[in-house]
């Protein structure tokens, strides 16, 4: 394998080594098989494991999660694919009153081990009903555990952990990502689900980022030391389990702390960071949380409307300056 | 579609006298949940399974012990036509510690997964889907195992039956999609809301599954039409639909005194109450009237003696609020 990979082709490396390892595993999704997936971050699985272990459903989004459901409660792992978060609407009785729910009002009786992938965010033009940033959907659930990963070597060893877990989880796959090289995670890599990463160190601010406001998280944190202002950025990798240590050590030695979310601020999960923040490390700040997110309208499809709506470099960058002039 | 005809059908006296044991089991654990509910011991609602008896113990004699079973919130008769007895139910639905799922589920979630029977879904139409992936799990593990989802008549007019119903048959699952049409979907008659006749058995032709419409009051008829989809299903041949007609004693729900529905259809099914025909078919072969009394009172002692022991049993462990969201039996969320 090369050194180098895309975050695309990390996707389809982690569901491969998974499905080596465990013949449990299958994959059931939209054109997922000889096609590769429309996003192809499942090329190569059709070929090599066969009809029996990928399999191509119709667009009928309630049947494949439904699916993966009872196979998940009777022995299986299975991934499901939903092509577009947007589509969680088409299966949302089966995310928010199912999959989270069956394990605690049965008193323990099942487990629901299966993961469901998606491709998450903006950023690609796709208009609002193809571009959502919808992790904060699912963190409204309790009962589900939620991935997000920013780089290619995160996604294959996040994709272990969350096939390995037994509980169910939703792994965002960001579109905006897919393009995007990094490392490919060495043979065996499994990254803990709920261990967020210090992607870089600073001592000022903290900016706690989540898959693709990670790399506008950075960016903004490059331009800032020109600027004589430290960030550090946090990659929560994680919504659930949220990993608020590292975020409170760190807020601890930054005494502030800008979130940037794709999602809407209008019940945004940095919401739930920042109340955390607000209660327990209150007398850490030097400033107000600060929170940058989507604009509270729907995903536009220009371009350069779009770029006014979602998080960019800019908009982070400009937050960032004024809780350092606070 | 035609009535299946099990005039003929073979079953044995001792046999077809425990399966009306079982119902009699069921028929008064319902009416005990009704008294108890109106004694105000059984809290929120419940849905009694009260004239569907046939239907679950009828298709339960059919299957294998490691088949699995997903029911509705109508779903008692089903917990107890796989195993759970009526003391888990009832102290359930009273909200004790020693309920099937530790009083975190209640009348709806009735669940015994070490039975088989994989849960009671209160969102219509959802477990459709569920029970065709258990059908898939059982194909991919080679296990000869099928599943059975258990419907209303209201269930066929969402998505999710239609959705399960096109992937089961595209993926020739070995599952069986088995409707209870007691006419109404909860107050309002199934066919003023229903573009066909036979809500599930009209559909099916539609995804080229096959299917029949029974007599769901009669528990050899059940039977023999589950034993047949069941052993299509192992087959390989894939998905069955059976509608069975049957009717509810009571009301949609605890609330609901069901004075939407005509008298003589009241009355006429009551004739056909599912023990009633079983009571024939007993005689019909020669069972004696002793032999059914004892039946029920064997019934009714057990019953008896559910009631008394739920009663007495502990509320629930107020430590179990914040188990088991997780499989490692907690519900930490954060760090």
């Amino acid at each position: 394998m090369a050194d180098v990979i895309t975050y695309r082709e990390a996707v389809a490396e982690g569901l491969a080594r998974e499905m080596r390892r465990d013949s449990s595993v299958v994959c059931l999704g939209e054109d997922i098989g000889a096609a590769g997936g429309v996003f192809k971050t499942t090329t190569g699985l059709f070929a090599e494991f066969g009809a029996d272990r990928v399999w191509d459903t119709p667009i009928s989004e309630q049947a494949i999660v439904g699916v993966a459901m009872g196979a998940a409660m009777t022995g299986m792992r299975p991934v499901a694919e939903i092509m577009f978060s947007d589509f969680f609407a088409c299966c949302w009785d089966y995310l928010a009153n199912e999959i989270p729910k069956i394990r605690y009002m049965t008193g323990g009786q099942v487990t629901v081990p299966l993961v469901v992938r998606t491709a998450n965010g903006g950023g690609l033009g796709f208009g609002a009903q193809h571009s959502q940033a919808v992790e904060n959907w699912t963190l409204a659930i309790p009962g589900l555990k939620i991935a997000a990963p920013s780089t290619p070597a995160d996604v294959t060893g996040m994709m272990a952990a969350a096939i390995r877990s037994d509980d169910p989880v939703v792994f965002f796959e960001h579109k905006g990502l897919f393009a995007s090289k990094g490392p490919a995670a060495p043979p065996g890599h499994v990254v803990e689900l709920g261990r967020a990463a210090v992607a870089r160190q600073g001592y000022y601010v903290t900016l706690v980022a989540l898959a693709a406001t990670v790399p506008l998280a950075l960016a903004a944190a490059a331009r800032l030391a020109g600027e004589q202002i430290s960030a550090e950025v946090i990659d929560l990798r994680c919504l659930v389990p949220l990993d608020m240590a590292t975020v409170l050590a760190s807020v601890q030695r930054t005494s502030r702390l800008l979130i940037v979310e794709e999602n809407p601020y209008q019940g945004g999960w940095g919401g739930t960071v920042a109340s955390i923040v607000a209660d327990e490390g209150f007398e850490s700040l030097d400033a107000p949380i600060r929170r940058v997110a989507a604009a509270c309208v729907p995903l536009p499809f220009a371009d350069a409307l779009e770029q006014l709506v979602i998080p960019t470099v800019d908009s982070v960058t400009n937050a960032v300056r004024t809780l350092a002039a606070y | 579609m035609t009535a299946v005809d099990a005039g003929q059908a073979v079953i044995g006296a001792d046999e077809l006298l425990a399966l009306y044991e079982q119902m009699a089991v069921i028929r008064r654990t319902e009416k005990a949940a009704h008294d108890l509910f109106l004694a105000g011991l059984v809290k929120g609602t419940t849905h009694l399974a009260a004239g569907h008896e046939a239907v679950a113990v009828g298709a339960s004699a059919a299957l294998r012990p490691d088949d699995y079973v997903f029911a509705t919130y109508r779903g008692h008769h089903h917990a107890m036509a796989r195993g759970a007895t009526p003391e888990e139910c009832l102290a359930e639905l009273m909200s004790k510690n020693t309920g099937l799922c530790h009083a975190k589920g209640g009348s709806m979630h009735l669940t015994k997964a070490s039975a088989g029977m994989l849960g009671s879904y209160a969102i219509v139409g959802a477990h459709l889907p569920m029970a065709a992936g258990a059908a898939w799990s059982a194909r991919l593990r080679g296990s000869s195992q099928v599943a059975v989802a258990f419907f209303g008549d209201g269930a066929t007019n969402i998505g999710a039956f239609h959705e399960a119903l096109n992937l089961a048959a595209v993926w020739a699952l070995p599952v069986l999609f088995v409707c209870e049409n007691n006419l109404y979907m909860e107050y309002t008659p199934i066919g003023s809301v229903t573009a066909v006749a036979n809500p599930a058995a009209d559909r099916a032709p539609a995804y080229r599954i096959p299917a029949q419409v029974i007599d769901g009051n009669d528990v050899v008829v059940v039977k023999n039409a589950v034993a047949a989809a069941a052993e299509r299903a192992r087959s390989g041949d894939g998905p069955t639909v059976l509608e069975a007609l049957t009717y509810r004693h009571f009301g949609h729900s605890r609330t609901d005194p069901a004075t939407y529905r005509p008298a003589e259809e009241v009355e006429q099914w009551l004739r056909r109450d599912p023990l009633e025909l079983a009571r024939a078919r007993l005689e019909a072969l020669g069972v004696s009237g002793e032999s059914v009394a004892a039946a029920d009172q064997r019934a009714e002692s057990a019953v008896v003696a559910a009631v008394a022991a739920a009663k007495a049993a502990p509320g629930p462990d107020p430590g179990d609020a914040l188990t088991d969201v997780w499989a490692d039996g907690g519900s930490a969320w954060r760090t």
